[in-house]
């Protein structure tokens, strides 16, 4: 199978481990083999290991370590936040953190919701096999 | 005019070495008399109220009798404990989880916090089944879901409402041993009834003006599988 994502100046990709956990940083340079320099508009530049990187599909034209103000301008231009939070991975995520932010009324009210959900599916899927058989 | 005669002044604070003098500053301010500058205190010196004079106790007369050997008076302890201090997460109208006892996993309304530091809680009664009762702050999960309790008067409970009554013993004569083994059950009197009552009419109301909410409280909290205590938020 050929590679689809690669690293590259521009990549957005996700942070999985250490401070900055679940950020979007983009790779604004390579430092050596496994090191690439990172920036994103909320944080400092700095470098990090592309173990704690996971590359996503978004990339954005800029060059090789651009200054803060010429990031921010590309990444909207290319519209990273929006094209992430529509993407299924980026949906993903955000269900993720709803749920783990529930209040335990909520769990409750969603246990309600999903036993009125449930009880209108068997009400129909009743029907249909009533007029199957009949 | 005649010159006026000075008196060597000697300094009121002396260097005792370089930088460092004797008296500190506020030391200095009482030697300067700072405090009882006339137009501070209202255009006069300051002064102490004059104590009545206390009239001396009546000396006891000391008994004739004391012990043979010394008695060893025990330590003087005059500590007050202050309540237990209230979880931040806990405020008046807080949905609680109690965890222990007999009404474990029961989601219940906290109402204020007792002079014991116990909690003063009720279901309400007519919902969960929960009476007005006191509980231990330790044995509670503070949920974030809030009831209004603005209409609802809790004053008239503290810890000596909820002693337990102390019936007068009567002395059982033979004759009337078997008949002693069917003593009624002691109901609860009508005030405590009506008191629940009271409490309960202002906060049904408050729940029922949220949606779900008198459904969730009639239900108990349990764990399922694969929720993490750890991880919840409440």
């Amino acid at each position: 199978m050929p590679f689809k994502r690669f690293v590259e100046i521009g990549r957005v990709a996700l942070v999985n481990y250490g401070e900055d956990y679940g950020k979007l940083v983009v790779i604004v340079d390579v430092i050596d083999q496994n090191r690439a320099l990172v920036d994103a508009p909320d944080m400092v530049r700095s470098q990090m290991n592309f173990k704690r990187l996971q590359l996503t599909d978004i990339k954005i034209d800029i060059k090789r370590v651009p200054k803060k103000k010429t990031l921010i301008a590309a990444m909207e231009a290319a519209d990273v936040k929006n094209k992430w939070e529509n993407s299924s991975w980026g949906r993903k995520l955000i269900v993720q953190k709803r749920r783990a932010s529930l209040n335990d009324f909520d769990r409750f009210k969603l246990m309600l919701a999903k036993i009125k959900k449930a009880g209108v599916v068997r009400q129909e899927l009743a029907k249909l096999k009533k007029e199957t058989t009949a | 005019m005649a010159p006026k005669r000075r008196t060597s002044r000697v300094t009121r604070n002396p260097e005792l070495i370089r930088g460092v003098r004797k008296h500190s500053r506020s030391q200095m301010y009482h030697k300067r008399g700072l405090w009882a500058i006339k137009a501070k205190n209202g255009g006069k010196f300051p002064h102490h109220e004059k104590k009545a004079a206390v009239a001396e106790a009546v000396a006891e007369k000391v008994s004739k009798f004391y012990p043979a050997d010394d008695v060893k008076k025990p330590l003087s302890n005059n500590r007050k404990h202050k309540p237990t201090k209230l979880r931040a997460s806990i405020t008046p109208g807080t949905v609680l989880i109690i965890l222990t006892g007999r009404f474990k996993g029961k989601r219940v309304v906290f109402l204020k916090q007792l002079s014991s530091g116990l909690l003063l809680v009720t279901g309400p009664f007519k919902i969960n089944g929960v009476p007005i009762r006191r509980v231990n702050q330790a044995y509670v999960i503070a949920t974030s879901t809030k009831v209004d309790i603005s209409e609802v008067n809790a004053d008239k409970f503290d810890d000596k409402y909820f002693a337990k009554q102390v019936e007068k013993k009567k002395k059982k004569g033979e004759s009337e041993f078997f008949e002693a083994e069917k003593e009624d059950k002691s109901s609860l009197p009508v005030e405590k009834k009506d008191d629940q009552k009271a409490v309960d009419a202002a906060l049904v109301k408050a729940i029922e003006g949220v949606p779900d909410l008198k459904v969730y409280l009639g239900a108990r909290f349990s764990l399922k599988s694969g929720m993490k205590p750890h991880e919840l938020v409440f």
